[in-house]
């Protein structure tokens, strides 16, 4: 590590706040992702002024940089490469203020999604994406990887929350991107900045938009004697003009593993089980219920289970957002994947998921938001067995080809990262990259925010393959 | 999917060249060669909540195949799909339909080097690569000409009603209203338009003291503002504000609003980088 860049970080932050050992080092060199990379040194800002004090200090000494919230990201994003300086924004966690009446409030980026709408629930408000890493992801994390969630089938993704931003850019210059104003007579530097994967600047404060709670919801969990007649049901209800709240679905091996994590009553039998909510005022919403139960039934529908409380409805939640969780009972590793397919495509692309396992002998358990299309195929192993590695990547690759080829996108939620960059030719023709290139370009001429993730082959920054150990590129 | 093949070779890779439409929004650039985008509705996918048409497409012939379907798209009435998104204004729907930007999934241009080139992807979800689309909308054409785009369409509401009642004070309406599609505001009187079912639309407007009307109020044409929605409340003169979007219809002609010296040598830097010699639509975003 350049003793000298520790040095000018020492001198901004303090000791404290600049770690260099290798306990640390260890522990900042990856996200969730299986991807190792490898930190240079971890530094803790407090401040706007400091994490441009932080990137100056990069700038001066030629050195790339990794802005990182809760390290939660799946796709290497927030993984660093080549020894670069990670600035961690979990210290910066306060709300700043809350507009009550217009409904946003200005957060900092280290904020965890589920403390924001915590504490703007006394005021019948809340963050309206909701990943099911909710309790550990940061809003700044967020706004990197444009994150989805459940609710996101109807409220929208991050970019539909986020109005405005406080940037700082790879040069050290502090920006301001949207804001409180709805128009503004330039380009929407806030639209292309959110979901840039930290590779266009350091958000420091974030203006979100605050939605109000629903006065009703209800939550209902329907069973299928197969995928595909879940899968059927799931475009049918869009198709009838309702859009529920959420809408997901889990194949029987996940709900055979959440029902033994979390005892709720859940129908083990079942090949696939649909979880739908409705949200909204009394009368549109009871008739979105008889209705969707109407569709459900028309599609073999075994039994239909309404959450009489909200305790009920707590613990179906559960079973869904903790079904990582629950897996551990079977293997003791995973590989979560995330491709979106046309939903009409569901039962087809499943369908290859499953022989696609099945062909390299693993196991597969499906939890994802169908109303979106957007698949969670979850591989799960046991990594001592030997080649199994080889297996698990060959058989992630096949089931994103195969999304692709159905219609889909790479990853709906997740972001590309390192973990997909080299799948990008896969969607996009040279001209295509060239132009999110020019994006990248403009925002980080210097190239030091970030570097070597979502765009394959840089040719912007000569022949280097940054391909750690763990990619499955 | 549209061939786009003659639009490019239209748009061509040298010399000033401007696009037009129906020429509701401003219209093409004066005493420049003109080319126009392919119009028609390539398909419609009601159960992915999707439609594909040319950006030469009138929006309201597209809103009118999409009610066939019991959907719509929300983009402003009027011009063509493509002047709706190159311009980027949203309606008085945005509290409840959200802003025109949030409509575009996918977009296939035409750049300044004459290439066709994709931004987006054909699904609602989508976080592949860098949201090139974002910048597309809002542009006006400097960035590339429009050629096919991807819509997100939504449901058209099963019961769809405008109310009026007396106020100085909009926030209490506002207050009282769950989720209202749109809340205007003029000084002495809010009107609200609320959707959903018959039961609630009703329920909603006895709660709030709403009578129901017959539409909107007419928007003052001399300047469309955008404030902080918290500034509304400081308006004066002859204006319909755009309560808790920010959007203010004044009947006053205003200097249009400034960025930042640092984020203008931004949006800059991408339109040098998208078009070098500022041939496209010359003369916007300068």
């Amino acid at each position: 590590m350049n003793r000298a860049l520790v040095a000018d970080l020492r001198a901004l932050l303090g000791d404290d706040r600049v770690r260099t050992n290798s306990t640390e080092l260890g522990l900042y060199g990856r996200d969730a992702s299986n991807i190792e990379g490898s930190a240079g040194v971890v530094c803790f800002p407090l401040t706007t002024e400091e994490v441009q004090g932080c990137v100056l200090a990069c700038v001066r000494h030629d050195t790339a940089f990794v802005a990182r919230g809760s390290g939660t990201g799946l796709a290497g994003g927030a993984t660093p490469l080549d020894h670069a300086v990670v600035i961690a924004l979990t210290k910066m966690n306060r709300v700043l203020s809350v507009d009550t009446v217009n409904r946003m409030a200005w957060v900092e980026p280290g904020v965890l999604n589920l403390d924001l709408t915590r504490s703007v629930a006394h005021l019948g408000l809340h963050f309206a994406p909701d990943p099911s890493s909710q309790q550990s992801c940061s809003i700044g994390g967020n706004v990197a990887n444009n994150s989805g969630g459940p609710h996101c089938l109807s409220d929208g993704v991050t970019a539909a929350h986020v109005l405005g931003l406080e940037v700082v850019l790879s040069d050290g210059s502090v920006v301001r991107f949207g804001g409180e104003a709805p128009e503004c007579n330039e380009l929407d530097l806030r639209g292309a900045f959110v979901g840039s994967e930290g590779m266009f600047g350091i958000a420091t404060k974030v203006l979100v938009r605050l939605t109000q709670n629903p006065p009703v919801v209800k939550t209902m969990l329907m069973d299928f004697m197969s995928v595909e007649a879940g899968a059927q049901t799931v475009s049918a209800i869009i198709a009838d003009g309702m859009v529920p709240a959420a809408l997901e679905m889990m194949d029987q091996l996940c709900v055979q593993a959440v029902e033994e994590y979390i005892h709720a009553g859940l129908p083990v039998h079942a090949a696939a089980v649909l979880l739908v909510e409705v949200a909204g005022l009394p009368h549109g919403l009871q008739a979105d219920v008889d209705r969707i139960v109407e569709i459900g039934m028309a599609h073999g529908a075994g039994t239909v289970r309404i959450a009489k409380d909200e305790a009920e409805r707590a613990l179906l939640w559960k079973g869904r957002k903790n079904a990582f969780g629950a897996i551990a009972r079977i293997r003791p590793n995973y590989y979560l994947h995330d491709t979106v397919v046309p939903r009409r495509m569901l039962p087809e692309v499943l369908r290859q998921v499953y022989e696609i396992v099945q062909r390299h002998d693993l196991l597969v358990m499906n939890v994802f938001h169908a109303g979106d299309g957007n698949l969670h195929p979850l591989l799960i192993f046991d990594k001592r067995e030997p080649g199994v590695m080889d297996r698990v990547h060959a058989a992630g690759e096949e089931i994103v080809r195969a999304s692709v080829a159905a219609g889909g996108v790479l990853s709906g939620e997740h972001g590309i990262g390192l973990e997909k960059r080299d799948f990008m030719p896969l969607m996009f023709a040279p001209a295509d990259l060239a132009a999110q290139a020019d994006m990248r370009a403009a925002f980080d001429p210097g190239g030091l925010a970030n570097p070597f993730k979502v765009l394959p082959s840089p040719a912007a920054c000569g022949d280097v393959q940054h391909v750690p150990e763990g990619a499955w590129v | 999917m549209i061939a786009l093949d003659e639009f490019a070779a239209a748009v061509g890779s040298h010399g000033p060249v401007t696009i037009a439409g129906l020429g509701t929004r401003g219209g093409a650039v004066h005493g420049v060669r003109t080319v126009t985008a392919p119009a028609g509705i390539d398909f419609v996918q009601p159960d992915e909540m999707i439609v594909s048409c040319g950006a030469g497409t009138p929006v309201d012939e597209l809103v009118a195949a999409m009610a066939v379907h019991g959907q719509t798209v929300s983009l402003p009435a009027g011009g063509t799909v493509g002047g709706a998104l190159a311009v980027g204004h949203s309606d008085v729907r945005r509290l409840g339909h959200g802003p025109v930007r949030d409509t575009l999934l996918q977009a296939r241009y035409v750049s300044a080097a004459g290439e066709i080139v994709k931004a987006g992807g054909p699904t609602v979800k989508n976080v592949s690569g860098f949201d090139l689309c974002r910048l597309l909308v809002g542009s006006y054409g400097t960035l590339g000409f429009l050629g096919e785009v991807i819509l997100r369409t939504r449901p058209l509401a099963k019961h769809s009603q405008w109310f009026v009642t007396d106020a100085t004070d909009p926030y209490p309406v506002f207050a009282a209203l769950y989720r209202p599609v749109s809340v205007l505001w003029n000084g002495t009187s809010v009107w609200s338009l609320l959707e959903g079912h018959p039961g609630d639309v009703e329920a909603q407007a006895s709660s709030a003291g709403l009578t129901a009307c017959d539409g909107p109020p007419a928007l003052p044409t001399g300047s469309r503002r955008s404030l902080a929605p918290a500034e509304l409340v400081a308006q004066t003169g002859d204006f319909i504000a755009e309560v808790g979007v920010g959007i203010v219809h004044h009947a006053q002609p205003a200097p249009p609003s400034t960025v930042g010296e640092r984020e203008s040598a931004l949006s800059r830097a991408l339109r040098v980088r998208f078009d070098p010699s500022g041939r496209l639509n010359p003369g916007h975003g300068v």
